[in-house]
């Protein structure tokens, strides 16, 4: 196990160098939102790897709903979800579709987003 | 901190200013005079079996008992100082947050919501703000205690879809308003009248308010008003001594007599003679009964329930009933709907019927065609829940543990009206419709069912040259079932 730690995290350091990665954090003012089925506004983060604290889009949404939000994960080819409260049938849907998501974290979306990129972020974790 | 004992001040928290701040102070807050000596606040939190969470102005956490911290599955320490939104989760918090609308001069303010636990799981609950104030009565924080109410909202679920009464059943609004009536109209004494049309259950309910009121222990007594001729129904309900009248060999109680401390049950009241409505008048305002030929009234401890079909206010202007009287009766007045005006009733009852009498009769629970349901959902119930119970009675016996067709309901549900003819032309094909496609004329409606069997039998055979294979093919049936059938009416 000693030896294999350090390789998977070269891999992962390895994966961003390489990979363009796209993180949705769904909004609650500057924080990440406490509920994914309540959040009105996303921040979608681009190019993570290439250009290290990558590109920021907001998307402010027409009204609170899980399953649109869904949507527009899969549509914009997200590949991470930081969040916080979701319920078991969309983190296993999103799951289902290779998207992974680090929810139960609370704090701002900036901290999120910076512990994210520097490999260290967890689900549960309060920032 | 120290404990006055003379003049004991109220219970406070020690250094509540380090605790209220957030800050993670080595010593534990204790409360003080209360007891003798102080006790851990953090500990009488933990004892209390509802989440319990102190907040600050801020609304960032001060103190989260272990209750909350299971229940949202949060149980860091780094809990204190979060804001509560991000910890609860509720829409409560991010849509109508309770400790915004509570200030210093209000109480306490509940509101019901959801939140998600770190499990992933969606738990109704109920959140309930209280501004906590210092000794100055300003407000320096919240208190919100957080309930699971998912089992509450079971049980709601469960009595929205309470559609029995006893053995009454129905889910539609108006049976519902009846359901909700019937519990606080059993437990009065008053007087009650049921109208309604017949076969609505208007007997049914009368036992079912006997058997929900004080008086379940009781006799329920019931009598048909019009059922005997008027002298012999007086005799029946009042008594008589003996002697009263030729063959009064001895003293007869009376039916108001014989239900002493229970319900007396009146049905067709609106046939009861005039002559003894007023005897019921008299027993309505003095409670005592006079036995024919007796001077001396008897006390009964009767309630009375009457019930009828009839249009009580017509018959009183056709000087057929009193008026008094019904002022009397109509102290609760309680109408049954027919069952046309039942809707999804109809669907409910076929299913408890069809289960009900399968049992009864021995039969396997027969199921309905998608036509003959169309059929019965669509006719119109002039002997309303009666007549139900009898077409399905009339179905399962006919249908011989089979599924119900078109062809099992009675034929006078049949011969209704347009509903066959729709329900038949959209039949899939069975046994029937193969001779109706195939140009053989349809049964007329007015025969009996075994001379339309051996019409439709010889039309096949004509049919198709007299060869019995093809006959059977044609007509749905096995080879042998065609034989029997043909010897049972002496066809070839």
């Amino acid at each position: 196990m000693g030896q294999k730690y350090p390789v998977a995290k070269n891999e992962t350091i390895r994966y961003w160098l390489t990979m363009s990665i796209k993180i949705l954090i769904p909004l609650h003012e500057n924080d990440v939102a406490p509920r994914f089925d309540l959040a009105t506004e996303v921040l979608i983060v681009t190019d993570v790897g290439k250009t290290g604290s990558g590109e920021k889009r907001m998307v402010v949404l027409p009204r609170a709903s899980a399953d649109q939000l869904c949507h527009l994960i899969i549509t914009e080819g997200i590949q991470t979800v930081i969040c916080s409260g979701i319920e078991d049938d969309y983190y296993q849907y999103l799951t289902w579709k290779r998207i992974e998501v680090i929810d139960s974290v609370i704090g701002s979306s900036q901290s999120a987003l910076e512990r994210f990129i520097e490999g260290r972020l967890k689900p549960g974790d309060i920032l | 901190m120290e404990k006055i004992s003379s003049h004991p001040p109220p219970a406070t928290i020690a250094d509540p200013i380090r605790v209220l701040s957030g800050l993670n102070t080595s010593a534990p807050p204790r409360i003080n005079n209360l007891f003798d000596d102080p006790i851990d606040f953090f500990g009488l939190l933990d004892e209390i079996t509802i989440g319990v969470v102190v907040l600050d102005l801020d609304r960032r956490i001060v103190v989260m008992n272990q209750t909350l911290k299971a229940f949202t599955g949060f149980n860091q320490k780094k809990l204190v100082g979060a804001a509560c939104a991000q910890i609860l989760r509720s829409d409560v918090c991010l849509q109508k947050c309770p400790a915004l609308i509570v200030h210093e001069a209000s109480g306490p303010k509940c509101i019901e919501g959801n939140l998600v636990n770190r499990d992933r799981q969606l738990i109704p609950i109920r959140i309930t703000s209280a501004p906590l104030k210092n000794l100055d009565g300003k407000m320096v924080g919240f208190l919100e205690t957080v309930e699971d109410i998912s089992l509450l909202r079971k049980l709601d679920g469960t009595i929205s879809h309470a559609y029995k009464f006893n053995n009454i059943i129905g889910r539609s609004p108006e049976m519902e308003k009846i359901f909700q009536i019937l519990p606080s109209l059993a437990q009065t004494d008053s007087s009650v009248l049921i109208t309604g049309e017949t076969g609505t259950g208007k007997d049914m309910v009368a036992e079912a308010i006997h058997q929900s009121s004080n008086r379940a222990k009781g006799p329920f007594v019931k009598i048909n008003c019009g059922a005997l001729p008027e002298t012999l129904l007086e005799s029946e309900l009042f008594g008589h001594r003996k002697g009263a009248f030729t063959g009064a060999v001895e003293n007869k109680p009376g039916r108001f007599r014989l239900a002493h401390n229970g319900t007396l049950y009146l049905t067709e009241i609106g046939d009861l003679p005039i002559s003894l409505q007023v005897k019921l008048l008299t027993f309505l305002d003095d409670k005592e009964v006079f036995p024919l030929g007796s001077v001396k009234g008897v006390a009964a401890d009767v309630r009375i329930i009457a019930a009828t079909h009839r249009n009580l206010e017509q018959r009183v202007n056709d000087n057929r009933f009193r008026k008094d009287l019904l002022f009397r009766l109509n102290v609760i007045r309680l109408h049954l709907p027919p069952l046309r005006d039942r809707q999804g009733d109809i669907q409910l009852l076929l299913d408890h019927f069809l289960n009900t009498l399968s049992t009864q009769l021995g039969k396997k629970k027969a199921a309905l065609s998608p036509n003959a349901l169309k059929c019965l959902l669509t006719y119109n119930y002039s002997g309303n829940v009666r007549e139900l119970r009898n077409i399905v009675e009339y179905a399962i016996n006919i249908c011989g543990d089979r599924q119900i067709k078109t062809k099992h309901l009675p034929s006078y549900l049949l011969e209704a009206g347009q509903v066959y003819v729709t329900a038949m032309a959209q039949e899939p094909p069975n046994r029937l419709d193969v001779n109706v496609e195939d140009g053989l004329t349809r049964p007329e409606s007015d025969q009996r069912w075994p001379d339309i069997e051996k019409q439709m039998i010889m039309e096949a055979l004509v049919k198709v040259g007299g060869r019995k294979n093809k006959a059977a093919i044609s007509l749905g049936w096995a080879r042998s079932t065609l034989w029997r059938k043909m010897k049972q009416y002496g066809i070839g």
